[in-house]
């Protein structure tokens, strides 16, 4: 009798949880969902866990310095904008990017403060909001270190300088990586001010563009971009301008 | 109690919190059984794992010779219970004194027993005690993070006394000091002339994936062209194994060499660091022990590089 009414109760509580999935719990089951939610959309906003956005990490991340994270949301129509974050991170938000004629994918690396889920939440010409992840573990402490570059005068030769390059595709298209000198300090290590990418604009040799990214404090030193552009908007070559937020311009063409 | 001063008070209570450490760490037991695989000549094999509070970080390989002049201990183990552990194993084995302990390089499982030994025993070369210096506490933490308990009252200890490439000889065994470098900045191999016994240090890996956290390739790969023209009866790799052949010396060429291709293949092609990742390992490789996780950590600590060069156009003939 006890046995059947506690099986009874425990079956009970199993629905329950069942239909907390179904109504939408977070599948990565961070204990800060409910937060990020609040912080990252507006109230009225639609928001849906969505497999087709992929976020792509190493479950585990030695250096947690230089994380590499590829975020691609080519499986959604109409995407707007892609907002990266990472619940349990100090300085949660890491990346941002409007693709205006790229694929809507980006590779970037991260610094990450401990284990933490990382999002990409894809806004859609709907309004709605797409959110897919991965959990990293790591031991952490990237985003509290000072830069390498914080602690060498060789960066401030070479601040902003771009290294780039651009590769055809085998689906087609074309793949520009490019890498910028910067030490980025994320304002979490003692005496050292935040120090970070705050806008680039990728655009073809006309000046169209075709990505916009707004970076922040956590996104790794030196950052490293990985952008795909398809067939239509291919270009004989690119461009790249943008600033950090001390006002120091970044600016280059990237060559064939 | 109150008649002692508060400065009394608190090393009182630092000292029992010392022997509360230390205690914790007491009851931890290597196990350490040293095998004998030449005249005067033992190992202690570690397990082909990554560091874990499981194995207490015992994946290495250290080693003694008995010399009628005193022990030589080649790499003092992760810990500081280790490093006691070893002491009593060799205890147990000869009542010789232990007169030389070299540290072979300066990875933390390779010098984080030195403080069982007497520090003037302690030797190195010069580069290999500039690490220590530099690093030491670093990893030491790092261990702590890894290992756990077992690395209770650890503390890095780096040697004094420099060593330097070129033949010592210690009692009855004629050794010979090659100083080489690519696993790490400074990599010393000791070569026991009188048993043929090569000590290969962490240039060498046996039936375990390399380990490349300050690893510079094209070096690595040049010293372990220089040891497989080195005559030896018995070869003590850092890891794995010991062996009677060159095996794990092309072994770890061939993974090396695969390496540094791969790398620079992937960034020539375009490749993002996450795609690098999941690409997949020849079949020749799927069998070495943690393979998949030093191919993640590998890709992490070296393919900056390559993507670096590809980018800035320094492209270097396949």
């Amino acid at each position: 009798m006890i046995k059947s009414a506690l099986m009874a109760l425990l079956l009970a509580g199993a629905s329950i949880v069942g239909q907390a999935a179904e109504r939408g719990a977070d599948p990565l089951d961070s204990p800060r969902w409910s937060d990020m939610r609040k912080e990252m959309f507006p109230a009225a906003a639609k928001v849906v866990f969505d497999e087709r956005v992929k976020v792509t990490a190493p479950l585990t991340a030695e250096n947690a310095m230089n994380v590499p994270v590829s975020v691609d949301a080519g499986a959604l129509q109409g995407v707007r904008e892609v907002l990266v974050f990472a619940d349990f991170n100090p300085i949660v938000r890491i990346v941002r990017f409007e693709p205006k004629g790229a694929q809507p994918s980006l590779g970037f690396r991260i610094k990450l403060q401990q284990s933490t889920p990382v999002r990409a939440a894809v806004r859609t010409s709907d309004g709605s909001w797409h959110v897919g992840g991965t959990w990293v573990n790591t031991a952490g402490g990237g985003c509290t270190l000072p830069s390498t570059g914080s602690a060498s005068p060789e960066w401030q030769k070479r601040l902003g300088e771009v290294s780039s390059r651009v590769w055809a595709r085998k689906e087609g298209g074309e793949r520009i990586r490019l890498r910028i000198i910067h030490p980025i300090d994320t304002g979490l290590a003692a005496g050292i001010p935040a120090f970070f990418l705050q806008d680039l604009d990728l655009t073809d040799d006309k000046g169209k563009a075709l990505m916009h990214i707004e970076g922040f404090e956590p996104i790794a030193e030196n950052p490293v971009f990985t952008v795909d552009v398809p067939v239509a908007r291919a270009s004989a070559g690119y461009r790249v301008s943008g600033r950090d937020n001390n006002g120091n311009a970044i600016s280059a063409v990237i060559d064939k | 109690m109150n008649a002692l001063p508060r400065s009394a008070r608190a090393l009182i209570a630092l000292f029992a919190l010392g022997w509360t450490l230390l205690l914790a760490a007491a009851d931890r037991d290597y196990g350490l059984s040293p095998v004998r695989i030449a005249d005067d000549t033992w190992a202690l094999v570690g397990r082909s794992e990554d560091f874990s509070v499981a194995n207490g970080g015992n994946i290495v390989n250290t080693a003694f010779i008995v010399t009628r002049d005193g022990v030589v201990v080649i790499d003092s183990g992760p810990s500081r219970v280790y490093g006691e552990q070893l002491k009593r194993a060799i205890a147990r084995v000869t009542d010789k004194p232990v007169s030389l302990v070299v540290n072979t390089h300066h990875h933390p499982d390779h010098f984080l027993g030195n403080q069982a030994f007497a520090p003037e025993t302690l030797a190195a070369l010069p580069a290999t005690i500039k690490g220590i210096h530099s690093e030491g506490g670093s990893f030491n933490e790092n261990m702590y993070r890894l290992a756990g308990d077992w690395m209770a009252g650890t503390e890095p200890v780096a040697p004094t006394r420099q060593l330097a490439a070129g033949p010592l000889v210690m009692g009855d065994h004629r050794l010979e000091l090659i100083a080489l470098d690519g696993h790490t900045e400074a990599d010393l191999v000791i070569l026991d002339r009188s048993t043929g016994v090569l000590f290969a240090g962490d240039l060498v890996f046996n039936g375990r994936t390399p380990t490349t956290p300050h690893a510079d390739l094209s070096h690595w790969q040049a010293a372990l062209d220089r040891l497989e023209k080195t005559p030896f009866t018995i070869l003590v790799p850092g890891h794995g194994p010991v062996a009677a052949d060159a095996g794990p010396i092309r072994q770890t060429r061939a993974w090396l060499t695969w390496l540094d291709r791969h790398l620079r293949q992937a960034a020539e092609d375009g490749l993002d660091m996450t795609e690098v990742l999941a690409l997949p390992l020849p079949a020749e490789f799927r069998g070495l022990a943690v393979v998949n996780a030093e191919y993640r950590r590998s890709v992490g600590q070296l393919y900056p590089a390559y993507e670096q060069r590809a980018l800035s156009g320094e492209r270097r003939k396949p």
